[in-house]
């Protein structure tokens, strides 16, 4: 079919408001009230509240890892509701893509993964897996979440939580205490000192793990008589702990560990949401909580701290009031620049996961995913996202070069999104993009049925922007296509090639 | 064209580049800048890793032992001598019999690690798997010492594999993604080697340029926010990316400008274009090349077939490597090294399913070093009679690691950046494992 795209060039009015909207702000709830505050404490002036079409792609990039369809964003703009926003933030948090999404960030920090170096072996990895998964699903509650973990005896494959224990590379009670630091107080204990250490290690030292006769197979256990020259428990506070005899020293650790009053463990989570959500912690590094670290905005950390304890740890609250409030909603053009105040929504690439499955959307193509040591439990069928492989042994090399986590501790910062040559090499000219784009069932379906060239253009730039486009690109799209440059599918698959190398569509925005 | 000089290619975007992470220092502070400063001695420039992944057997290879008997040496119990008086090699390796005066043997490397992921991380790391971290591949160390953040100009990255990751571990480590090796995919010996991201068939230069006019116009977000670090920073990359596929720098991986019988002597399959991409990449400058032997030498069953297939294969574009380089003056600057992540069992696997295979073996196996330093016509250190454990004179993966990166102007006593401020050494001690038994003083 041959296409050309030109005639009545019907600008979609977006009166040069294609990303904020401006105005002054409102508040939307209790943490506007904090954050606006330090910006009037500061002097700050913020950015103006995000466009729908920017809070549409964003909201969904952000709650569900997915791109919308053209059709989920075309409805989103087409709403009328006042509280149209808030009504896709309820939604969205609801979808399986959010199980999904956050299944996979959680086995990052868990370190789901089968082979070297953490070595769970397929099944259990996968095991683990849907334990992390199911509970997302359910919204189970956090502390209910940790403690299954902490306190988890049997066997990897048939009482999953065991594999937090397993999925570390230094299982001495040092390196567990260690881990269980990083993970659930967000602290780096190789920095405390020695004695504190120890201490807290104590907790861990009666841990036994042992094989049986099936293959791979390994239990996890309390063993009372397991000798250790480890210090007495101490909490990491400084309280000593008194376990009673025959006592797991784990489920002591436990009651501390998962209580409000607790200074790491509330603080650890709500910390960790805000750095999600908005790309940096009100504690930053998220996972490095210290006295001589200091919270950005104090209140603003207690509070969502109150919010989640008053909640029953409830996750998906912490999302919505953050999600919901004006300060998430910003656009992303700053005013001043003061990244550290959350004045402007940061810009990021997206994960390597959420990017090679927003490009199998767009074009209706898929992925082969491959293990290294391939094992029955990796086999991946076709149309498989990345954001739901179960398995970090499980990959490819587009994520491997676009800075999928190895997983190899659970830091935060092991997911590297700072943009490459070789990414940008890969996104414009690589054979594997172009026969995407070439091949695209989608695309192919878009030029056989839509037979107006204008309403061709909508169609490309909502599937792969979220938005209508502009007067002035309009005008480019024309220009192009009448230059000779490119005809027919050719210049479709122009279009779509330059609209997915364009900043907007390489970065949450 | 070919030439002998190494072409760096200097164009503004480099030296933009150069300013950039100079400026920021990047992570080369503290005794990482010792490292560096150990520079000027350095007598090597460049490494071309030629990873035997999978694990070659040593009988089969450079260290045979027709005495043992049938049971170990199997059919290959013929050992050549070379040009370098009592040095054997196998039989199935003649071109490379011929070269010995330019390599060294280690026929006593060591690290009793079994398995594929562990041993590969020990001989690319020095250091045994198990505690907190995961340390870098050399390629990633050197990455960091000899790369953008330490006055290397090259369009092409600073660190390559030809063509496939080897994906056993992340090879950056702790140091993150920035030092991952630039996997070219592709396949040299097809007539137009279609490296991924920088030769896309089917696109003129022409539609290339009008493609990037229309991008530049239609990346309205990217007006909006001009000056934001992240929209900086992706427009230097596009830059980066574009020299790389519209200038001449890409032209390294063409190697139809290269003559028809240089070429069949390296041997038209990919094992052999890999090695001549290979010397065209450090041509120009690339501070370390590895070639993932395609394929892979995990030998269980039917060893024997597979090395009278593979060999020859390997002895020609091996020694063919060996040879141009030395040709072009370049063998004095670059390194080459070439080992699995382990040997192979000496005594054969006869029955099935295996039918004359090997199992895995990391009590004793052996490397080839050669050029950038490294003395030609040695062999050091042995293995017992069978092959089975070392005899003496043992070296760990970190002694030879070490002395790599001691050629190259690294100190293996330097510390990495580590991410959480971790003291990290560029060598492990031997409180972290294995013995340290020293660097390779006997072959440089």
């Amino acid at each position: 079919m041959r296409i050309i795209l030109c005639g009545t060039l019907l600008a979609v009015a977006l009166s040069g408001a294609t990303f904020d909207i401006p105005g002054a702000l409102v508040p939307r709830n209790r943490i506007d009230e904090l954050v606006f505050a330090r910006w009037k404490q500061l002097g700050i002036q913020p950015a103006n509240l995000s466009s729908d079409s920017v809070f549409v792609r964003r909201v969904y990039l952000d709650a569900i890892g997915t791109l919308p369809t053209a059709r989920e964003a075309a409805d989103f703009l087409a709403d009328q509701d006042p509280n149209k926003r808030a009504v896709l933030i309820d939604r969205l948090l609801e979808r399986d893509e959010f199980a999904d999404y956050w299944a996979m960030k959680w086995s990052d920090l868990l370190r789901v993964k089968a082979e070297f170096p953490i070595d769970l072996w397929p099944n259990a990895a996968q095991a683990y897996y849907h334990w992390i998964r199911d509970s997302i699903r359910q919204n189970k509650p956090y502390d209910q979440f940790v403690r299954e973990m902490l306190t988890a005896s049997g066997s990897n494959f048939r009482s999953a939580p065991v594999n937090f224990y397993r999925a570390m590379q230094n299982k001495e009670p040092r390196g567990i205490a260690q881990t269980v630091a990083l993970t659930f107080m967000g602290a780096r204990a190789e920095k405390w000192p020695k004695e504190r250490l120890d201490g807290m290690a104590a907790f861990f030292c009666k841990l036994g793990y042992k094989h049986t006769g099936e293959w791979k197979e390994e239990i996890v256990f309390f063993d009372p008589d397991k000798k250790s020259d480890n210090a007495a428990a101490i909490f990491p506070d400084g309280t000593p702990a008194h376990p009673a005899a025959g006592q797991d020293p784990r489920e002591v650790f436990a009651d501390w560990l998962i209580t409000p009053r607790n200074p790491w463990f509330t603080r650890n989570l709500a910390n960790r949401a805000w750095y999600w959500l908005l790309g940096r912690g009100i504690v930053q590094e998220p996972d490095d909580l210290r006295d001589d670290n200091p919270p950005e905005n104090p209140e603003l950390l207690a509070y969502l701290e109150k919010e989640l304890a008053s909640s029953h740890y409830d996750l998906k609250h912490l999302f919505r009031l953050i999600l919901n409030s004006t300060t998430y909603q910003l656009s992303p053009i700053p005013r001043t620049q003061a990244a550290e105040h959350f004045a402007a929504y940061p810009l990021r690439r997206l994960d390597a996961e959420v990017l090679i499955d927003a490009l199998c959307q767009i074009t209706g193509t898929s992925e082969t995913y491959s293990s290294s040591i391939p094992e029955p439990y990796t086999f991946m069928p076709d149309f498989q996202r990345s954001i739901a492989l179960p398995d970090g042994s499980i990959t490819s090399s587009f994520l491997d070069l676009y800075g999928r986590p190895p997983r190899d501790t659970g830091i935060e910062s092991e997911r590297n999104n700072k943009i490459t040559d070789a990414q940008r090499l890969h996104l414009l000219n690589s054979t594997h993009i172009q026969r995407k784009l070439q091949q695209s069932p989608v695309l192919q379906a878009m030029m056989r049925e839509i037979k107006d060239p204008d309403e061709l253009v909508t169609q490309v730039f909502l599937t792969v922007l979220s938005r209508y486009p502009t007067g002035e690109e309009w005008k480019l799209v024309q220009a192009h296509s009448s230059s000779g440059a490119a005809r027919g599918q050719a210049a479709v698959v122009d279009l779509a090639w330059a609209l997915i190398n364009s900043t907007e569509f390489q970065y949450r925005h | 064209m070919n030439t002998t000089t190494r072409i760096l290619p200097i164009t503004r975007r480099d030296m933009l580049r150069g300013a950039l992470f100079g400026a920021t220092g990047l992570l080369v502070t503290g005794n990482a800048g010792r490292a560096l400063a150990a520079a000027p001695n350095a007598k090597a420039k460049s490494v071309i890793q030629i990873w035997m992944w999978g694990g070659p057997g040593h009988l089969d290879t450079f260290d045979p032992k027709p005495e043992a008997g049938y049971d170990y040496c199997g059919p290959l119990n013929s050992p050549i001598e070379t040009n370098v008086k009592g040095i054997r090699i196998c039989e199935l390796l003649p071109l490379l019999a011929k070269q010995a005066d330019k390599y060294s043997l280690v026929r006593s490397l060591t690290h009793d690690v079994y398995a594929h992921e562990t041993a590969s991380y020990t001989m690319q790391t020095g250091r045994i798997s198990g505690g907190h971290d995961v340390y870098p591949s050399v390629g990633s160390v050197v990455s960091l010492f000899k790369g953008y953040g330490a006055g290397y100009k090259g369009l092409i990255p600073p660190y390559i594999v030809l063509t496939e990751p080897q994906g056993r571990f992340s090879e950056a480590g702790f140091l993150g993604g920035r030092y991952l090796p630039f996997a070219t995919g592709g396949d040299p010996a097809q007539t137009r080697f279609a490296v991924e991201g920088v030769v896309l068939q089917g696109i003129t230069d022409q539609r290339q340029r009008s493609r990037r006019d229309y991008l530049h116009q239609l990346d309205t977000l990217g007006h909006a926010m001009e000056g934001d670090p992240q929209v900086a920073a992706a427009k230097q990359a596009e830059e980066q990316a574009y020299e790389l596929i519209l200038g001449d720098a890409g032209k390294v991986f063409d190697l139809s400008q290269e003559k028809d019988p240089l070429r069949d002597r390296y041997g038209r399959n990919t094992f052999g274009q890999s090695c001549l991409a290979a010397r065209r990449l450090v041509e120009r400058g690339v501070p370390y090349v590895t070639i993932n032997y395609k394929g892979g030498w995990d030998t269980h069953k039917d060893n024997f077939q597979v090395m009278r297939r593979k060999l020859p294969e390997m002895d020609k574009g091996l020694s063919t490597l060996l040879e141009d380089l030395s040709d072009r003056g370049l063998l004095s600057s670059t390194i080459v090294w070439w080992n699995g992540e382990f040997g192979r069992k000496p005594k054969v696997d006869w029955e099935a399913p295996w039918n004359g295979g090997r199992n895995h073996w990391g009590g004793v196996f052996c490397a080839l070093l050669a050029g950038g330093g490294f003395q030609g016509g040695h062999a050091i250190g042995s293995s017992d009679a069978r092959g089975e454990a070392v005899k003496d004179r043992p070296v760990y993966p970190g002694d030879l690691i070490g002395t790599i990166y001691e050629l190259m102007g690294i100190d293996p006593a330097g510390n990495l950046p580590h991410p959480a401020g971790d003291s990290a050494r560029v060598t492990p001690l031997a409180s972290e494992g294995l013995p340290v038994a020293g660097h390779l003083k006997e072959i440089v």
